[in-house]
């Protein structure tokens, strides 16, 4: 196979690097269809050299044909035994295009067709010979994802083909991996002076090498290896610890959201809300509605579904604070059973209207993927947003309560009702605009939470209790002690989850809660004065 | 009263009484349909459901059976466990049904059995399973554990030569018990302790950051590594969703996940995912007439073009075509009857094979493995030559491998112990 692959990779790379002036070489359309056709005949050992021929062949759709084989686009019509791209493949009909002239050639129903067989190992070698290639396009993005797939695959055939790369690859990252993946080659085959090379590198596969090479029979290569391993193991210390906090900010930033709005409700009004999570959870919708307002623009609808979850979820709060809440005034037992009794009725009403099932949020394309930082550690881009939007939301919920008129009479009424009244607070007003005020939060926590969970009827009860957590640990009535408390409980939940595992970890924070509820009933940061006496 | 009048009233009371007798013969067939329509499970569920729905509709259609109609008789168990042996009971002793489709998770199907058993019902359980189980009154429909689990880590360790395994499950009685016989399984196969990952995590869990990081450096050991997932429900999205932001490729760490179907995968993008494995005994791809016209049936049925299909749906077909054979070879719906009848009955697969009912109460299946693809379906990478018959104790723990099921006369038992000669022999393996 490692043969098939070089010389693939040769006749490619020559055939891109001359350009079309030369690679006018196209083979005979009945044969390229002739070689496709032979592809979709073939078993699994046979493909592959199927595959070299068409690299070989130094056509130039050879390679749409490599990409549509891998990417299981490649079908067979039935009835002729022609080969054709699909290149629309959802639902029972297919669209369809010759493989040959790239003439669309309309639907079909899967019935019809009949899809070429592509697996892991077909679908690497097929990313192996494009590699090959991709080292020499300008791009240096392609060329540096194709030199690390090439870690831990080179071998004898494609060794020489490297090695000459390296000679003008002027990327140093490109050059970097390429030397680490001629070093691997070269390990493999028993070189000690490879590991010299390989002992500052974090990849993962180098590391894979490494270990191998520790357990071969050499004694050099194995001290060699060990000590390698021993120098990357003290780095990856550092770095298995940045990742550990990463993770627990972002679960905490996650908790912060959900918590926060609850702060509001919960620790500023003192309306035990039970369904609070089903506000998370319409936030949660509206993003999901919004990607239906806005098909195929995810990013716009994620951006106006933040006003717009804000907005739904507030409003949904003021029906909820008009019809229930505000009747069951200072009786905090029946408030909770009736926010309850809301919580079953939204999460049902979501069910028999939408849809039981999830619903699928799409994550645009600046949200996915991570940021690489070095080879060991990488920040995941989603939660990287979500951390970001947490302390945005915080700060903005901080100025409303501190600088601005609404944020006063809230503090006044909910310190002294009967003296703000007497001063002309309209008491009831405020009321309403707190309780919407931290409705609309939960609405937001919502939008970010669709990025990072299920989109679903249960997604608010996941978070209810987990937020009442936050509020009661950071202290009632504190939006600092919100944040704190939530980062530090996501932290020490990461912390303890690899060696606890999950189910543990989180029962270990419930008890550090609660002992920590014994020693200060107040939480965190318990509000001291007149007003947190009555 | 004149003597006129007398015989007109009994000649109406004759009348009355032979439209009753004509009308009792009428009587339609009672199916219960046990699934969750609400609650954690619905996402699953309420497909199973409708599927149930819509065999039922079209067997009506054909003029129903024996003459009879069959009747849906629906209830919501609202995934809550103890709640699915309350309506089990009222299916059976209220509505009189004369057979059950239901059931997901182990331990609704748990709860169900002792009431099941109790009254004498009939259960088709459409899921696949731990296994270390045989009722009389339960026909297990989904497949057993050597007909998902051990030929999918075969098909790892000889196809792909996995030497590392992380087994990752969610926290109840399913994934602890298939990882078990895994684990014994594997090291059976000389796999030492330290090549071995173990983790459970509790249903619904959206933070997978440090388990896949821990994943990630686990398979950096330089043994090739593969994950084998018994997660469960709609935990696998953000799971998956997590292991595409890292960067965890099928060509480095493979998953193979034995519950994570269409239905599943189409929650998400399943683009980073392409390669990633499922183990299963039928998927939509399936290159089948029969199959086609499964799909096109349902997406009729369910009014949506984008509807898929998924293995526990095609067992349903299965259990549903297997009792109104069972009922048309006893000529009764008699429970007894059916019991002694369906042992035997065949009836086409959806995957162009046959399913025959064994006289353990479980059926044979092709096992098939499919890579994910882009379009969020599976395609089929390997598959056994021929179907395999369902084993309900395992042969690789230690307290049931010399247990066998057999419902037929005269042994009539579910765990009949090979070596003592006893039924109800040792069944140590409690399945927690």
């Amino acid at each position: 196979m490692s043969i098939f692959r070089l010389l693939a990779g040769l006749a490619l790379a020559w055939c891109l690097a001359l350009g079309p002036a030369v690679a006018t070489a196209q083979v005979q359309d009945n044969t390229a269809q002739t070689l496709l056709q032979q592809l979709a005949a073939a078993n699994d050992a046979q493909k592959s050299v199927v595959l070299k021929q068409i690299a070989e062949s130094g056509d130039e759709r050879a390679r749409s044909w490599l990409e549509a084989f891998a990417g299981g686009r490649l079908a067979t019509v039935k009835s002729s035994g022609y080969v054709v791209l699909v290149t629309n493949n959802t639902g029972r009909n297919w669209q369809v295009a010759s493989a040959v002239t790239g003439d669309s050639m309309g639907e079909m129903s899967r019935r019809e067709l009949d899809s070429i067989r592509v697996n892991n190992a077909l679908r690497s070698q097929v990313e192996g010979i494009l590699s090959v290639v991709d080292l020499t396009v300008a791009d240096h993005r392609t060329r540096r994802a194709a030199a690390r797939h090439l870690l831990g695959r080179v071998d004898t055939v494609t060794a020489p083909l490297i090695e000459e790369r390296l000679g003008v690859e002027e990327n140093d990252r490109v050059r970097d991996l390429l030397a680490n993946a001629l070093a691997i080659h070269q390990l493999e085959q028993g070189d000690i002076n490879a590991i010299e090379q390989l002992s500052g590198s974090l990849n993962a596969r180098v590391r894979a090498a490494l270990n191998n090479a520790a357990s071969s029979d050499d004694p050099a290569v194995v001290a060699a290896a060990e000590q390698a391993l021993a120098s990357i193991e003290q780095k990856l210390k550092m770095n298995r610890a940045a990742e550990t906090l990463y993770f627990g900010l972002s679960l905490g930033s996650v908790l912060v959201l959900a918590a926060i709005g609850l702060a509001i409700t919960f620790g500023v009004m003192g309306v035990i809300n039970m369904a609070h999570g089903e506000l998370i959870m319409l936030g949660a919708y509206t993003t999901w509605g919004m990607q239906q307002l806005f098909p195929g623009q995810p990013g716009l609808a994620l951006i106006l579904s933040i006003p717009a979850g804000f907005m739904v979820a507030a409003l949904a709060g003021i029906i909820i604070e008009r019809s229930v809440i505000q009747h069951l005034k200072g009786r905090p037992l029946e408030t909770l059973l009736a926010t309850f009794g809301i919580s079953l009725i939204l999460q049902q009403l979501v069910r028999t209207v939408i849809s039981p099932l999830n619903r699928t949020v799409v994550t645009p394309e600046w949200m996915s993927g991570s940021i690489m930082i070095n080879e060991a550690l990488s920040l995941t881009l989603n939660r990287l947003y979500v951390i970001g939007f947490a302390l945005v939301v915080f700060a903005g919920l901080m100025l409303i309560m501190r600088r601005t008129r609404l944020g006063l009479e809230v503090r006044a009424v909910t310190q002294n009702r009967a003296m703000a009244r007497s001063m002309g607070i309209k008491a009831t007003k405020v009321d309403i605009m707190t309780f919407a005020l931290g409705s609309g939060v939960a609405g937001l926590a919502g939008v970010a939470l669709s990025q990072i969970t299920n989109v679903g009827p249960n997604l608010g009860q996941n978070y209810i209790i987990d937020s009442f957590m936050v509020v009661v640990f950071g202290g009632v009535g504190n939006l600092w002690g919100t944040l704190v408390a939530g980062l530090t409980l996501g932290t020490i939940n990461q912390i303890l989850e690899p060696w606890a595992g999950a189910v543990l970890a989180k029962i270990m924070v419930l008890v550090l809660i609660i002992l920590f509820i014994q020693k200060r009933p107040r939480g965190l940061f318990p509000q001291k004065g007149r007003a947190a006496e009555g | 009263m004149s003597i006129k009048k007398h015989v007109k009233m009994g000649l109406s009371a004759l009348a009355l009484s032979v439209s009753f007798h004509a009308m009792a013969a009428e009587d339609p067939i009672k199916v219960g349909i046990l699934h969750s329509l609400s609650g954690t499970m619905a996402i699953s569920e309420t497909a199973l459901k409708d599927t149930m729905l819509m065999l039922i509709e079209k067997q009506n259609a054909e003029g129903g059976v024996l003459g009879r109609k069959l009747q849906p008789v629906v209830v919501d168990p609202a995934s809550n466990w103890p709640l699915f042996a309350e309506r089990a009971r009222e299916l059976l002793e209220r509505e009189k049904v004369d057979v059950i489709f239901g059931n997901w998770t182990s331990v609704s199907r748990k709860a169900v059995l002792p009431v099941v058993e109790e009254l004498n019902g009939l259960l088709f359980y459409p899921v696949q399973y731990e296994g270390e189980e045989s009722s009389e009154n339960v026909f297990y429909t989904g497949a057993a554990p050597n007909q998902q689990a051990i030929p999918a880590v075969d098909y790892l360790k000889n196809d792909l030569g996995v030497e590392r395994w992380v087994l990752a499950g969610t926290d109840y009685v399913y994934p602890r018990t298939t990882n078990r016989i895994l684990e014994t399984y594997l090291k059976d196969q000389g796999v030492a302790d330290a090549d071995i990952m173990i983790n459970y995590t509790p249903f619904g869990h959206s933070d997978w950051q440090s388990i896949v990081s821990d994943i990630k450096s686990f398979g950096s050991a330089g043994k090739k590594t593969a994950v084998v997932s018994t997660i469960n429900g709609d935990a696998n999205v953000p799971f998956y969703r997590e292991l595409g932001n890292q960067g965890v490729s099928a060509s480095d760490i493979p998953v193979v996940a034995f519950s994570v179907g269409e239905q599943e995968l189409s929650g998400i993008d399943t683009a980073p995912l392409v390669g990633h494995l499922a183990a299963w005994n039928y998927f939509m791809s399936v290159d089948n007439d029969a199959n086609y016209d499964f799909i096109d049936a349902w997406v009729e049925f369910s009014g949506d073009e984008k509807a898929v299909t998924n293995d526990p749906m095609e067992a349903h077909y299965i259990g549903f075509n297997m009792y109104i054979e069972a009922v048309k070879k006893a000529g009764t719906t008699d429970v007894d009857a059916i019991k002694d009848a369906i042992i035997g009955v065949a009836v086409p697969n959806l995957t162009g094979g046959i399913a025959t009912m064994m006289p353990n109460h479980h059926i044979t299946k092709p096992v098939l493995i499919g890579e994910i693809q882009d379009n969020g379906q599976f395609s089929v990478v390997w598959e056994t030559p021929s179907t395999v018959a369902g084993d309900a104790w395992s042969d690789f723990l230690p307290g049931s491998k010399d247990l066998i099921s057999d419902w037929r006369a005269p042994l009539r038992c579910g765990n009949f112990n090979v070596v003592t000669g006893k039924c109800g022999g040792s069944s140590d393996v409690a399945t927690n």
